[in-house]
């Protein structure tokens, strides 16, 4: 299967300080990608790499054919609406209620008249459960419902590739439950691929196709494959902590 | 290659072809709204993307018509679950507007309850102040120093500007009718007792409103949205002796001295304005001397120390009483300046009326 996201080489450094080097890997389209990690090893910081909103300090990453941080102007803008990010805490305009933050790429990239995004943002809310909260502001709601809503906003332009930054960090269990059920469910049902960047192991194990592990004192991916595969079989000992568990 | 999208009306019956995507649905949406079909017929749709399947599904709610799906599975499929997301989200409805009469009334009850929360933070405050009396070493003097600095040492090259200014703009501009009568020298009485008594403190209380009640705002309105101020409460330390006390000491030990550097530049900027009309400055300083009573001075330092208290009071106010998100914290800074400002031109006003009254 084609690869809808191609990393190599990728290095990132402030400063004197290595946050990774020598990352590469692909990403095939439609699967759940999971890069995962203790805290401080460079998820986030990959996953702005990989958006275009961080230059790589060494090596390149292609998100749909295109390095989306060397891109400009309408190829940039074109580029954007094919992608969709959910961000850690769901960063809502806080000025906005849902339906008019959701509503808020369709008037950026497509002509559709106003009616036509209220209806088409109510149904996006609708898909992530929050259909009787669309008058709500940001401010109104609690943090699993922002997730869901970032999500939602995320996907208001049918994009190809969602990046998921923690998104059931901070939740209770259920909720993230619940989250991790939508992610599945659109990923099977509309064929979306998503990048989810997480710590959270019942989650990584939930959805997870496939994985790739960074490691702070690796400055690098020390395991990649299936998840369910690395937490059995993995040999090497930071993995296996992480897999089950263990204070190292 | 896909076959764009099409629609056509035929005996009332809306017929879509091809892709209807995203860009199909922005051109035609409003063509099928206005068409109004009884029947819509989205069989022969090649491929469906969410936007164009609300189309479809909006069509048919709002013109109550039949749809016919379309036979292609995966656009089925798209049909078919943006019809239960839209299930789950009904429109809408506007919130009914209260006639003028409960309006009135609604507005009347907030601004009592406003009132109340105003009078329980004075008493807040107050006990606050009694507290510290009782146990001083517990006010933070680390934090009253840091707030003098930041609302004194860092505000003083603005007064500096600013009353110079003042003092220039004030002789200039009186100069002109006193000219007329040959009463030029009494200038520096005119804008000497105007600077100490009311234009002195007046414009150091606009600068530390500006520059202070919005940082109060802004900085204990964060901590609110942060959950700060929450967090001390539960830990038993008291938010008005540890958040509110030193910001207000520090507005009300500040003022009297950015007033008097207010009031110095400005009497400077003057004493230049008058030197450039051929008035020595030791003419100058005769007629401070003679016209401007150190009680002038005085009462506006007075004056200026209790603007500070207002603006402190107002500013601490504003940020706790802050509501969640960034927005908030942008309100109560708004809220702040502008409550401030208020408070100041007013108070400027109830205490000229008294020192009037006493003979001052």
């Amino acid at each position: 299967m084609e690869p809808v996201i191609e990393a190599r080489d990728l290095a990132m450094r402030f400063g004197e300080k290595t946050v990774f080097k020598n990352v590469s890997f692909d990403v095939r389209r439609g699967e759940i990608f999971v890069i995962l990690g203790g805290s401080g090893c460079g998820k986030s910081t990959l996953l702005k790499l990989l958006i275009g909103l961080h230059r790589p300090s060494a090596g390149h990453a292609r998100v749909l054919g295109e390095e989306l941080g060397l891109l400009t102007g309408q190829p940039r803008r074109h580029a954007l609406s094919r992608i969709g990010v959910m961000w850690q805490q769901g960063a809502l305009l806080g000025s906005l209620n849902l339906i008019e933050n959701v509503a808020l790429p369709m008037e950026q990239h497509s002509a559709l008249p106003p009616e036509a995004r209220i209806a088409l943002a109510r149904a996006k809310l609708g898909l992530v459960g929050l259909g009787d909260a669309g008058s709500k502001l940001p401010s109104e709601i609690s943090g699993g419902m922002l997730k869901r809503a970032g999500i939602a906003r995320a996907m208001a332009l049918d994009a190809d590739i969602l990046f998921l930054d923690e998104p059931s960090a901070g939740l209770d269990p259920v909720t993230s439950a619940g989250l991790d059920a939508l992610i599945m469910s659109l990923s099977r049902e509309t064929g979306t691929t998503f990048i989810v960047v997480t710590h959270e192991l019942q989650s990584i194990l939930a959805i997870g196709d496939r994985c790739i592990m960074l490691d702070k004192s690796a400055q690098g991916i020390i395991a990649e494959g299936d998840p369910k595969l690395l937490r059995d079989t993995a040999t090497d000992p930071t993995v296996r902590a992480f897999f089950r568990r263990e204070a190292r | 290659m896909t076959e764009p999208g099409r629609f056509s009306l035929t005996d009332g019956a809306a017929v879509f072809e091809g892709t209807l995507d995203i860009t199909a649905a922005a051109a035609m949406w409003r063509q099928v709204m206005q068409a109004a079909p009884r029947a819509i017929d989205a069989r022969k749709i090649t491929r469906l993307d969410s936007a164009g399947a609300v189309l479809l599904l909006e069509a048919a709610r709002l013109h109550n018509a039949t749809l016919t799906p379309p036979e292609d599975a995966t656009a089925g499929g798209v049909l078919a679950r943006m019809q239960k997301a839209l299930a789950a989200a009904p429109p809408i409805a506007q919130a009914p507007q209260p006639d003028p009469v409960t309006r009135l009334g609604l507005a009347v009850i907030a601004g009592g309850q406003g009132l109340i929360r105003r009078i329980a933070f004075l008493g807040e405050v107050t006990q606050g102040v009694a507290n510290t009396f009782w146990r001083p070493w517990r006010l933070r003097r680390v934090e009253v120093l840091r707030h003098l600095d930041e609302a004194g040492t860092r505000g003083f090259g603005l007064c500096m500007l600013l009353g110079a200014l003042l003092g220039v703009i004030l002789s200039f501009q009186s100069s002109i009718p006193m000219r007329k009568f040959g009463a030029e020298i009494f200038i520096p009485q005119l804008v000497g007792i105007s600077l100490l008594r009311e234009l002195g403190p007046l414009m150091a209380a606009i600068i530390l409103a500006g520059r202070s009640a919005s940082a109060y705002a802004a900085e204990l309105g964060t901590m609110r949205v942060n959950e700060e101020v929450d967090a001390l409460s539960t830990m038993g330390v008291d938010t008005v002796q540890w958040l509110v006390l030193p910001r207000i000491l520090a507005a009300v030990l500040v003022m009297p001295v950015l007033a008097l550097v207010v009031n110095i530049t400005g009497l400077l900027g003057m004493a230049l304005v008058m030197g450039s009309l051929g008035f020595p400055a030791a003419l100058v300083l005769a007629q401070l001397r003679e016209w401007v009573d150190p009680g002038d001075l005085i009462g506006g330092l007075v004056k200026a120390a209790m603007f500070g208290l207002a603006i402190g009071l107002i500013g601490c106010r504003a940020g706790l009483r802050a509501g969640g998100g960034p927005r908030a914290v942008g309100d109560a800074a708004t809220s702040a300046v502008v409550g401030s400002i208020i408070a100041v031109v007013v108070m400027d006003g109830v205490l000229a009326v008294i020192f009037f009254r006493m003979g001052w």
